[in-house]
């Protein structure tokens, strides 16, 4: 039995859009955005790179340099838009799929590939660039974040200077009992949160009705929050929203939810195969909501960059390309008894007396070979 | 010294660790106002303040999973699970976040959080408020595993498990919470460390290995049998993850009879593990193979068969019978 999608929907859904898909600025009541025209320029640049990077990773995958990739094509928007509102202060717990963010808060996008290539399973600083590690579990995360903004509230850093936290996921995590745990606690605690649930219309190969019969952004209110449905492909209007969440956050409004209402044009993954479960035409449609194809409208019709400007950002993406590659291939393989590192911090009898052994197991091989 | 019950002893360290460091949380269902069902929190609301002795919301992995964000901002959270049986809800915080988050950061993410599990039955509670989950953590690499049996160790144990910066589950013998002894709360050093096991008995003719309630069954146990001549050796492990593994081949070299004795299921469960290792280090000093004590493998039953279930002095004392037998 199908559920009939259009019960409990009670208004049809609201979007926030400040820019069209053909580059048109339109106004919003309740959500603006005043940019320079040196900032939408940087925008551009963010969308075209890390586009450049993702598209690096799937052909490093394709040439079996990545055991696997997941692809942020079509969702770049949402990502720049939403990591470019964050301060140095704020936090963010990203799924395994946020490389724009991660592009914004400043990890070197080779360290994103060590954990698709096999070298470990995350291994950057998260306080170093308030990047937290690509958590794979599906909405794990959400917990993790709203115990650290719960550690902001007791840190007391709140207010104009305080810090947010927010926290990615998708369409098909919001059915995880985790994320339902985590709007309760920060509903009840009031928790310095925002949640920016990137629905792209497809848990793998699960349309988005197998998860919620209602909207997204609308499970908010039931939690006692507000939520908000924004152009997930328009990034002024990611960028804007977020923002303004942002700051309602570190000001002591509590959480809010926002549904980015986006598209995954790839795959799920490089190991998955969509075509067994959509068909083309919807792909196509989505193609004229392209992110980036209407900020560079945009750029043209308001001579805000000429063609020497998208000449320029297109070599530095291809450079950007080049360089990722050539660090992934140089990327060394961990020494075996790397193995045993890091499970505890302090020190663990069994894993030193483990650790001990294997090595002299290595050594027996290494002492066959020098006798020969 | 003070006497004190398990229970107070525990409510004794956590206080010590919250006026020591302003960073240690308190945090679970009714640890509150109500002071835990078992009142193990008791007072520490009063004293410390709700943001620091948090009433969680009704949800297991709620806890453990803001517990670990509370930990990446740099707090100490100490989260009770009610129930042994209530824990799996958390599992997957447990077992795919908290163990594993700080080897995924290479080292650069430490997450010092205690899990405190009432364990273990006796008590004549419904379903799952007897189980003895103990073998699921101590298989997870990333946890430590210990267990306190008295009240001296869980003044000592609980304290050490907030310093340390390695998550910990933390196993609090439910049906001993009211035993009492006397505990000096003055001293702040000198403790055994935390991973080391202690014999709480020496004897000479078998090991008993147990930890957390069985510990005084396994007493009770070796006090009868001196009656008939026999003199057991009873080591309280205290740690299972890291385990102790010198104190125990040393104590069974010596003896040469082991017994491990606990309340889980003795398939798969956490003896398997000792009587495999003791079998690979001290195979030329065995007298008898290493026999295990401990519930049938099946579900925790109903109460009114519990005393069928849980080992007891009898049954420990059949084991011993058996491992002279050979």
């Amino acid at each position: 039995m199908t559920a009939d999608a259009s019960r409990g929907a009670q208004a049809p859904p609201e979007l926030v859009q400040l820019l069209t898909p053909e580059g048109e600025r339109v106004e919003h009541p309740d959500y603006d955005i005043d940019l320079t025209p040196e900032e939408v320029r940087g925008l551009y640049r963010d969308l075209v790179l890390v586009r450049r990077v993702d598209l690096e990773a799937v052909a490093l995958q394709r040439q079996g340099e990545l055991g696997i990739w997941a692809s942020l094509l079509g969702q770049e928007a949402a990502q720049i838009g939403s990591g470019r509102a964050l301060t140095d202060a704020d936090m963010a717990f990203p799924t395994y799929r946020e490389h724009g963010v991660a592009w914004c808060r400043g990890v070197d996008p080779v360290n994103l590939l060590g954990l698709f290539r096999g070298v470990n399973h995350g291994g950057w600083d998260p306080a170093e660039h308030n990047f937290h590690l690509y958590t794979i579990v599906i909405g794990s995360q959400t917990l993790h974040a709203v115990g650290y903004a719960m550690g902001v509230q007791r840190d007391g850093a709140v207010g104009e200077d305080g810090a947010a936290t927010i926290v990615y996921f998708g369409d098909g995590a919001t059915s995880q009992g985790d994320v339902n745990e985590s709007f309760i606690w920060a509903s009840v605690f009031n928790a310095p949160v925002v949640f920016f649930c990137q629905n792209n219309q497809w848990a793998i190969s699960e349309p988005l009705e197998k998860q919620s019969r209602i909207p997204l952004y609308r499970r908010a209110s039931g939690f006692g929050f507000p939520g908000v449905r924004v152009d997930g492909n328009d990034v002024f209007a990611c960028l804007a929203v977020t923002r303004q969440a942002l700051k309602n956050a570190r000001e002591g409004q509590g959480p809010m939810l926002i549904e980015a209402f986006t598209y995954r044009m790839g795959a799920h993954t490089t190991s998955d195969d969509p075509t067994r479960y959509r068909v083309q035409d919807e792909l196509e449609a989505w193609k004229l909501k392209d992110p980036i194809e209407r900020v560079r409208a945009y750029l043209f019709k308001n001579q805000l960059a000429d063609q020497a400007f998208f000449d320029k950002i297109d070599a530095e993406a291809d450079e950007l390309g080049r360089d990722v590659r050539r660090r992934c291939l140089a990327m060394p393989d961990p020494e075996p008894l790397a193995i045993f590192d890091h499970v505890y911090a302090e020190p663990h009898r069994l894993m030193d007396e483990e650790r001990a052994a294997f090595a002299a197991y290595l050594a027996g091989f290494e002492s066959e070979e020098s006798s020969r | 010294m003070t006497t004190l019950t398990l229970a107070k002893s525990l409510n004794e360290g956590m206080r010590k660790a919250m006026e020591d460091d302003p960073k240690v949380l308190v945090m679970g269902e009714d640890v509150g106002k109500l002071g835990g069902v078992f009142r193990v929190t008791d007072g520490l609301q009063k004293d410390f303040g709700e943001e620091r002795v948090i009433d969680t919301p009704l949800a297991e992995s709620g806890i453990i999973g803001t517990a670990i964000g509370l930990a990446l901002r740099g707090y100490r959270p100490v989260c009770e699970i009610q129930f042994d049986g209530f824990v799996f809800p958390a599992a997957d915080q447990i077992i795919t976040q908290l163990a594993k988050m700080p080897l995924r950061s290479l080292g650069a993410l430490k997450l010092p959080v205690v899990v405190r599990i009432p364990c273990g039955g006796g008590i004549g509670a419904v379903e799952h408020h007897s189980e003895s989950p103990e073998a699921y953590f101590t298989h997870t690499a990333g946890l430590r595993v210990v267990a306190c049996s008295n009240p001296v160790d869980a003044y000592t144990m609980i304290q050490q498990a907030i310093r340390c910066d390695d998550p910990v589950v933390f196993f609090e013998p439910k049906r001993r919470y009211w035993e009492k002894a006397e505990v000096d709360t003055s001293a702040a050093d000198g403790w055994l460390p935390f991973d080391r096991a202690r014999i709480v008995r020496p004897g000479t003719d078998v090991t008993l290995l147990a930890y957390g309630p069985m510990v005084k069954t396994c007493l009770e146990a070796a006090a009868a049998a001196e009656e008939d001549g026999r003199s057991l050796e009873v080591v309280d492990l205290r740690s299972l993850n890291p385990l102790d593994a010198a104190t125990v081949t040393d104590s069974v070299r010596r003896t040469g009879r082991c017994l491990v004795v606990h309340e889980a299921p003795v398939f798969g469960g956490f003896g398997a593990e000792l009587a495999a290792r003791i079998t690979e280090e001290c195979f030329y000093s065995l007298e008898a193979p290493v026999l295990r004590v401990g519930g049938p493998s099946t579900p925790y039953p109903p109460s009114r068969l519990e005393e069928h279930y849980l080992p007891d002095l009898d049954r420990v004392l059949d084991a011993v019978d058996r491992a002279f037998a050979f």
